[in-house]
């Protein structure tokens, strides 16, 4: 074994380091990262359209793709490499949905018409992605959505309700599911289509738990989408579903963003006095802190070996379910525990006097249960780890 | 990066498996717990023979010049069967010979554990039960030709068995505790050495080892004078890494077979691994179990690599530990009634588990040393 990076990777890294040290530089006042905070105000989306349009001239927005498409042909292993430093430094930049989702799902099933279109202009980041797969009435049981697409002449015409879509505000295009064949099991009747936001289609605010605009949902009114815009085959768009989202789920990104965190907290643990010593030097606070790090290590070194087995292209799919709700459910202890550590200077939001590390926890409590939820919920990571893992009867 | 075992890695695993599958089957288990010796010399003869005893052992003393990744590969098929034999005690003193023996103590010592002929055992917990050097208080002291110990030794594995003794001793009484401890191989026949057996949780041979007046020939000083802690502190590192692979194949024992008694018990009609709240048990068991292999290798290789590592070796044998008590308790809860009987193997693994959390540092303790290593 060895856990090394190759020399080349390393000079990889060091090259990320040096780029998003200099791009955290540039962040705006009240900054607190996070994977929403970019949809929070117009100088944090400006933010990270800046960032994103320098990543997109390194190139590194497509990392892993084939250099047909304008890709680098990287592995699995150097994209993780790239979010676990981006996440460090807390730096936005990459479209939520656009390199890790959209394309992967474009490269495994789309036309060669679609590839040529869309992967460029995902490279360039050119497209502000939002996501249309959850309903109000679909939501671990995605499946059975009820958003109809009904051929007419060249086009789809769209009609149904989206929810829990993020940036939805913020977007340029939304990739979404609906059904095109009602008459079939709930699987075999769903098409994936992507498509600019235009005329039949309306957002609207769907405030999340602390207050803030990340989600939204989404109507469809008999907005039309060209036949040309279906990914993989009419009626096959579960199984387009499918592609990217067990890498999506190593979450390397969170860890590496607690990490820093943690050290945040560290470093205010040793300058708090308090009962006339420093937080830092109270034992219950050092198990506290000791654990927060012991899970942050273990749930690193799962991610590792998690893009390692998809590097070597086997599939790793209960893996990366473990690796999901394991990481997410890990984030909430840790928001919850130093929460707990900050005592009552935890709960001050960022803005109040007196808030602790810009209110990062207390916004963090919150936050974070969007990641046991989004994405599959820890349950269904469970299921598939159950069903696909242990062969479990279903 | 190569997260994977080696070739010869794993052929060493499957070799291993296969023993203890055909030699070491779960009768003889049964028998070795209650077996005061825990000790069957053919079991010993043929482990030698395999050269697991050499693994770390350089080549030039009739040994196989292994690293800790491979010994990590035993620990962890031992785990899996709940092997007992005082191997774990012998390797783990091997170490300090080799790193800081002379080379008399090396010629004469290791090619006889090499080929089985000699047992050893770490004599250095007391009754002050840490790991620290401020627990030791048994004394050295010389006596023109020799040293004479005086204390007792408590938790002492295999002593039963021993042909030498590793034991930490107190040779300076002032300055900090750290720069007081010598090492000493010491005959377990030496007059004066007496040795009361323990009866433990896991029937793991532990004992109370008394050491009055023994008297031990300055050439049997293992490493320098008064500094020998640190020999002590690579050890233990050695000794927890080891644990966390012996704890992980016997994690995997307890996954692979809760899962499959999920898939024949049936209970209303149905498997009860049908049930969403026994899946949900399994798959979390799983999930944690695997990452805690995972969390061991990493922290044995960089061990193994001489990397620095006090940070990650604690984090890891808490974690590991962690895992290990947790999903022994819920094994035990699915396989219901039957798991919580002494024939049932699920109580082997429940009760290994509470013993081995606890040796080499407990979880508590190891989460104030990483809480120390945080703060640098």
């Amino acid at each position: 074994m060895d856990f090394r990076l190759t020399p080349a990777q390393q000079a990889l890294k060091e090259e990320f380091e040096a780029f998003f040290q200099e791009e955290a530089q540039r962040a705006p006042e009240g900054w607190i990262g996070g994977m929403f905070g970019i949809f929070e105000s117009e100088a944090n989306w400006a933010y990270h359209r800046s960032v994103a349009d320098r990543l997109s001239k390194k190139g590194w927005l497509s990392l892993p793709w084939p250099k047909k498409y304008g890709g680098q042909e990287h592995s699995y292993i150097e994209q993780l490499i790239f979010n676990e430093v981006r996440g460090y430094y807390r730096v936005p930049g990459v479209d939520l949905w656009g390199p890790q989702i959209v394309a992967p799902s474009i490269l495994e099933h789309g036309s060669e018409e679609l590839k040529q279109e869309w992967l460029p202009r995902i490279a360039n980041a050119e497209i502000n992605w939002c996501q249309g797969w959850s309903e109000p009435n679909s939501g671990s049981d995605l499946a059975s959505l009820m958003t109809r697409a009904v051929e007419d002449g060249d086009d789809f015409v769209i009609n149904g309700q989206k929810i829990w879509t993020t940036g939805g505000h913020k977007a340029d295009h939304i990739f979404f599911l609906a059904r095109t064949d009602p008459s079939v099991p709930k699987h075999k009747g769903i098409t994936y289509f992507v498509s600019p936001i235009k005329e039949g289609v309306t957002v609207r605010p769907l405030l999340f738990m602390h207050g803030k605009h990340e989600y939204n949902e989404v109507f469809f009114d008999n907005f039309r989408v060209p036949k040309t815009n279906v990914v993989g085959k009419v009626n096959q768009g579960w199984y387009v579903t499918m592609a990217g989202i067990n890498f999506e789920r190593s979450m390397i990104g969170t860890v590496s963003e607690l990490q820093r965190d943690l050290e945040d907290l560290v470093d205010l643990c040793k300058r708090t006095q308090r009962n006339g010593r420093s937080l830092y030097e109270d034992p219950l606070i050092r198990q506290k802190m000791a654990q927060l790090d012991t899970e942050l290590e273990a749930t690193r070194q799962w991610a590792y070996y998690v893009a390692w087995v998809q590097s070597k292209k086997q599939s790793a799919a209960p893996e990366a379910s473990a690796a999901k709700y394991f990481s997410s459910e890990m984030t909430v202890r840790f928001a919850n525990t130093a929460l707990e550590i900050l005592g009552l200077y935890g709960p001050l939001k960022e803005g109040s006097k007196w808030a602790s590390l810009h209110g990062k926890f207390e916004d963090l409590c919150q936050a974070s249960l969007g990641g046991t939820v989004a994405g599959g919920t820890t349950e269904i990571q469970k299921n598939i780890i159950a069903w696909m893992g242990l062969k479990l009867p279903r | 990066m190569d997260l994977d075992f080696t070739e010869e890695q794993e052929a060493l695993k499957k070799t291993a498996r296969d023993f203890m599958k055909k030699d070491f089957p779960n009768t003889l288990v049964r028998e070795l717990e209650e077996d005061p010796t825990g000790f069957r010399a053919e079991i010993w003869g043929k482990i030698a023979e395999m050269g697991w005893l050499s693994v770390i052992i350089p080549e030039e003393y009739e040994g196989i010049g292994g690293s800790l990744m491979d010994l990590v590969v035993l620990f962890e098929e031992m785990g899996r069967a709940c092997f007992i034999a005082p191997f774990f005690s012998t390797v783990i003193c091997t170490l300090p010979i080799v790193s800081a023996g002379s080379e008399a103590q090396k010629k004469e010592i290791l090619p006889k554990i090499s080929n089985g002929e000699l047992v050893l055992s770490l004599a250095l917990t007391e009754p002050s039960a840490t790991y620290e050097a401020a627990g030791i208080s048994t004394s050295a002291v010389a006596d023109q030709e020799d040293y004479v110990i005086n204390g007792t030794k408590l938790f002492i594995h295999d002593a039963q068995v021993a042909h030498y003794f590793l034991c930490a001793t107190r040779t300076r009484m002032d300055g900090p505790p750290e720069e007081g401890i010598t090492l000493f191989l010491v005959d377990a026949k030496s007059p004066g050495i007496k040795i009361t057996p323990l009866l433990t949780i896991s029937d793991d041979k532990q004992n109370e080892v008394v050491f009055e007046k023994v008297r031990v020939p300055k050439k049997n000083m293992l490493g320098p004078l008064n500094q020998g802690f640190p020999l002590i502190q690579h050890l233990l590192k050695h000794a927890m890494m080891a644990k966390c692979a012996e704890m992980v194949g016997a994690a995997d024992w307890t996954i692979e077979n809760c899962t499959a008694y999920a898939k024949e018990r049936v209970q209303y009609g149905s498997l009860i691994g049908s049930y969403g709240i026994i899946q949900h048990y399994l798959a979390e068991m799983w999930t944690e179990i695997g990452i805690a292999k995972r969390f061991t290798y990493y922290a044995a290789w960089r061990l193994d690599q001489g990397l620095p590592c006090d940070k990650e070796v604690s984090m890891a044998k808490a974690f590991v530990s962690e895992v290990y008590r947790r999903w022994t308790r819920m094994g035990v809860q699915i396989f219901g009634g039957i798991g919580t009987t002494r024939e049932h193997d699920m109580g082997l693994y429940y009760r290994r588990a509470r013993q081995a959390a606890l040796l080499f540092g407990d979880p508590d303790t190891l989460r104030e040393k990483v809480a120390q290593e945080m703060g640098r």
